[in-house]
């Protein structure tokens, strides 16, 4: 072991002794070998195999979860991975946050993140060695205290027995006896067949809490001495704070605090509505800066020409110049600004105190949280504590580089010297920036006599929050941001004249990652662009795609069973038609049928939603359908809905009566099916998303005769 | 001082008789299952029962809600109420989680009012609570299993 590890393994140790009050012992993977020790100060004894299980002399069993849950199932199907091979008893299982440690890493990213659709197939063999090398420690345990060969005993339900015998310890019973007993290094994982929980759709253990209101996210914490802080932030971006005048805020009933912050103005009270109340009162002047005059209008202009410089080039295949066709097609797409919008609203309880910073928030990127209360409190991030909570949603936007909202409870906890909840409102989150990026996009396509695609040339403007981070050197390749571009370079289509280029566009607007991310815009131009093709050339638009898959087996064979399950081409109700699409995220493959229709006032109505996915291996089959389900409403919301516009610099839209989320009364009925695979697995979080809205766009074509190249639709569709 | 009726517990708060129901039950009784999503009545994430009827709590100032009986969904125990959690439990509706308090609540009142409801009524009777995660086909199909289940 060299230094650096030493050093990495003390400050986990210390970390894991902090947390379990009292209890020494722990080794992390993936550095087996080491001697786990039972250390029971405190009585209960639990036994820690390693970083992500303990188990009680109770025989309960805690899994330590490394990964943030957000709605995608994650604690369920973490618990899954490691239950199985670990044979034990799923009504023992109870859940725990893993707080910041080296061990809770992503296996890729190297930092505590929950996100990119990548928490399954990144953890789906070291979480299934986390059980099977547990479970060996166990039964080498027991093999002794019988002194018989470990080979010949088995395990059941938390249970070690040696049937020869017919003795048995339960997990529980082993607690004391697993002391100094290791694992060996290649321990043996199930093959598929021997699977109890993975595969199964194994009730979610988050459930029940989340149906009587005891679930508790980062807005439900509440420590001792705690306050409630709003922001004043500045409302035109890239604005700063001149002047401010807090008299008649301090002069309202429970206001404790007036304090200034980096981000603006805070105000601190004793619960929410006093502090609202006391932000309302605030007198303040801002210094607008240089995006003042700046609108969407404005904007678009500056985008649509950028198109028209030469880019960077992300992917070439052939000569687009030199293809020769028989029919030109040249379209204009534009996407807006997004706001994710997770129901529940931005919140974050610091405690600073002088030589420790304890945070409480629902996050997806632990250890970009940690940096930035380091860098807000002054302390060193080994100083920092994060209490994971239950997400009320994430989409992207609990996942942030600079730990804005992080900064800003830091800043006023240690201003006032107390704990206190940074909350954000509805409004300050529509207007707050960390957007989906404006997307602006000029493609042309070339036809051969035969009808067959001979070139795609596409061109895409956006900006990048990648770029100029610790990121970059990741997902940035030949000055190109690997995010922007996705779902447009690599076509899929087999095509002999490709090229597509990026332009960064560049605002003072914060921009973010949001559930599907450049997929989002870039497969809505794929999609609509080569049913466009179809069309012209006088062909079925799925069939015309299922021949360009051909060398794509997983991407056609989605299409194919989307097709068949979603009736493709068999006879609808007068009124009514369906639309298809195909796309390829995060290591899946996602085809979509949408069978829609146009209301008497112009309104799109889609009834039903056919999806076909490939992700691979799946841990729990229900959640992957829950996952499609929701992904379909998700991009169907930005279809309908989603547009954040700017005017002055500033965010028009402020809450849900002017940045509207699809309802009950609009949600179709979505049939999930998924293909039976042992191929490369894959996320689902996200995959579904990019295919609806294209989806639904073609069928409104043939209803129509009208493309839409814009997002969202207009009020009216057949306009 | 004021005194409200809660989950059948009576509670003196000392706040803003203007101040919302919603901050009065989350912060000064304690009881977070009541969430906060928009503060203008447009998600439903907050809302309550107050003498049987679904209200929105972060528009309900506390002076009204006095002397009336608010149960939340850390309070919800009648039958109907038991049906509809179970239902959620046994479809697996929630993902997040964060709007299905709101949900509940509104359901419950759904079912009271309209015992076997159909996919129109459940369209009116829910189409005032957002959920971002798109449980919306799932919590339909819990709605129509809770009413077979009485």
């Amino acid at each position: 072991m060299d230094e650096t590890s030493n050093i990495d393994r003390r400050r986990f140790l210390k970390t894991s002794a902090a947390l379990s009050g009292g209890l020494l012992m722990s080794f992390y993977l993936p550095t087996f070998g080491k001697t786990p020790k039972v250390a029971s100060s405190a009585a209960p004894a639990t036994f820690e195999p390693n970083a992500f299980i303990r188990i009680g002399a109770d025989n309960s069993i805690t899994i330590i979860c490394n990964h943030s849950e957000m709605g995608q199932g994650t604690y369920t199907s973490m618990s899954q991975l490691i239950a199985d091979e670990l044979d034990a008893d799923w009504k023992t299982i109870q859940i725990e946050s893993a707080p910041l440690g080296e061990a809770y890493a992503n296996p890729i990213f190297k930092a505590q993140l929950t996100g990119n659709s990548m928490t399954a197939y990144t953890e789906w063999e070291r979480m299934r060695t986390v059980g099977a090398s547990a479970r060996s420690i166990l039964v080498q345990a027991a093999a002794r205290a019988w002194n018989v060969d470990p080979a010949s005993c088995q395990t059941k339900n938390s249970t070690v027995i040696h049937p020869a015998t017919n003795r048995r310890f339960s997990y529980g019973e082993l607690v004391d006896k697993a002391s100094g007993i290791t694992a060996p290094n290649d321990v043996k994982l199930k093959s598929t067949a021997d699977f109890t929980y993975i595969g199964k759709p194994v009730k979610r253990l988050d459930t029940p809490d989340k149906t009587n209101g005891k679930a508790m996210f980062g807005l439900d914490v509440s420590i001792p001495g705690m306050l409630v802080a709003v922001v004043a932030r500045t409302p035109v971006f890239g604005g700063k704070l001149k002047s401010f005048n807090a008299d008649k805020a301090k002069a309202i009933p429970g206001v404790r605090h007036v304090v200034q912050i980096d981000r603006g103005v805070a105000v601190v009270a004793d619960g929410y509505w006093p502090a609202k109340l006391g932000r309302e009162a605030l007198e303040i002047e801002w210094d607008e800066g240089p995006f003042a005059a700046q609108s969407s209008a404005t904007q678009r202009q500056q985008y649509a020409q950028m198109a028209k410089t030469a880019g960077k080039v992300a992917q070439k295949e052939g000569d687009v110049a030199k293809a020769k066709g028989t029919k030109t097609i040249n379209a204009v797409y534009e996407f807006p600004y997004l706001a994710h919008a997770p129901m529940e609203p931005l919140n974050c309880v610091a405690d600073v105190k002088d030589d420790s910073c304890e945070l409480y928030l629902g996050t997806q990127a632990q250890t970009f949280d940690q940096f930035a209360a380091a860098q807000a409190s002054g302390l060193k991030p080994e100083q920092i504590k994060i209490h994971t909570q239950l997400l009320g949603g994430g989409f992207g936007r609990r996942s942030v580089l600079d730990g804005h909202v992080i900064q800003e409870a830091v800043q006023v906890s240690k201003a006032i010297k107390a704990p206190v909840k940074v909350m954000w409102s509805r409004e300050d989150d529509i207007r707050g920036g960390y957007y989906r990026t404006v997307s602006y996009h000029n493609i042309r396509g070339v036809l051969a006599a035969s009808g067959q695609p001979a070139a795609w040339s596409h061109d895409i403007v956006n900006e990048s929050f990648i770029i100029g981070t610790p990121l970059a050197g990741s997902m940035v390749k030949d000055g190109i941001d690997e995010i922007a571009v996705e779902g447009a370079a690599e076509l899929p289509y087999e095509i002999p004249n490709v090229q597509v280029n990026w332009h960064q566009a560049v605002s003072p607007i914060p921009t973010l990652w949001m559930r599907s991310v450049g997929h989002s815009y870039n497969a809505f131009v794929k999609e609509t662009f080569i049913d466009d093709l179809a069309r012209t050339a006088g062909q079925d638009p799925y069939q015309y795609r299922r021949k360009l898959l051909e060398k794509q087996p997983r991407l056609k064979q989605v299409l194919e069973l989307a097709a068949q399950k979603g009736d493709w081409g068999k006879p609808l109700p007068k009124g009514h038609a369906r639309g298809i699409a195909v796309h390829h995220s995060y290591f899946s493959y996602v085809a979509q049928v949408a069978e829609v229709s146009i209301t008497p006032s112009g309104k799109v109505k889609v009834h039903r939603v056919v999806c076909a996915v490939d992700c691979g291996p799946v841990i729990n089959p229900d959640t992957v359908k829950a996952q499609v389900e929701g992904s379909v409403i998700f991009g169907l919301t930005s279809a309908f809905y989603g547009e954040l516009t700017l005017e002055k610099g500033r965010i028009q839209q402020r809450n849900f009566h002017d940045y509207k989320m699809l309802r009950m009364n609009e949600a179709p009925d979505v049939e999930v099916h998924i293909v039976p695979s042992t191929d490369k697995m894959g996320g689902i979080g996200e995959p579904a998303v990019p295919p609806i809205a294209p989806a639904v766009a073609n069928a409104l074509f043939t209803l129509t005769g009208k493309r839409i190249r814009k997002l969202p639709f207009p009020a009216d569709v057949r306009a | 001082m004021a005194t409200l009726t809660v989950n059948d517990k009576n509670y003196d708060v000392t706040v803003s008789p203007d101040t919302p129901l919603l901050w009065v039950i989350r912060e000064n009784i304690g009881l977070t299952g009541t969430k906060f999503g928009c503060g203008m009545a447009q998600c439903g994430a907050c809302t309550v029962h107050m003498n049987g009827e679904a209200v929105r709590s972060c528009v309900t100032p506390l002076s009204r809600a006095e002397g009336k009986k608010i149960v939340t969904i850390e309070g919800l125990s009648d039958e109907v109420g038991k049906r509809v959690q179970q239902a959620w439990i046994d479809e697996e509706v929630p993902q997040c989680g964060y709007c299905q308090s709101g949900q509940i609540m509104a359901a419950a009142v759904l079912l009271r009012t309209t015992p076997n409801p159909t996919d129109t009524d459940i369209d009116n009777g829910m189409s005032g609570n957002i959920c971002r995660c798109g449980t919306y086909q799932r919590i339909r199909k819990a709605i129509h299993k809770a009413a077979q289940a009485k």
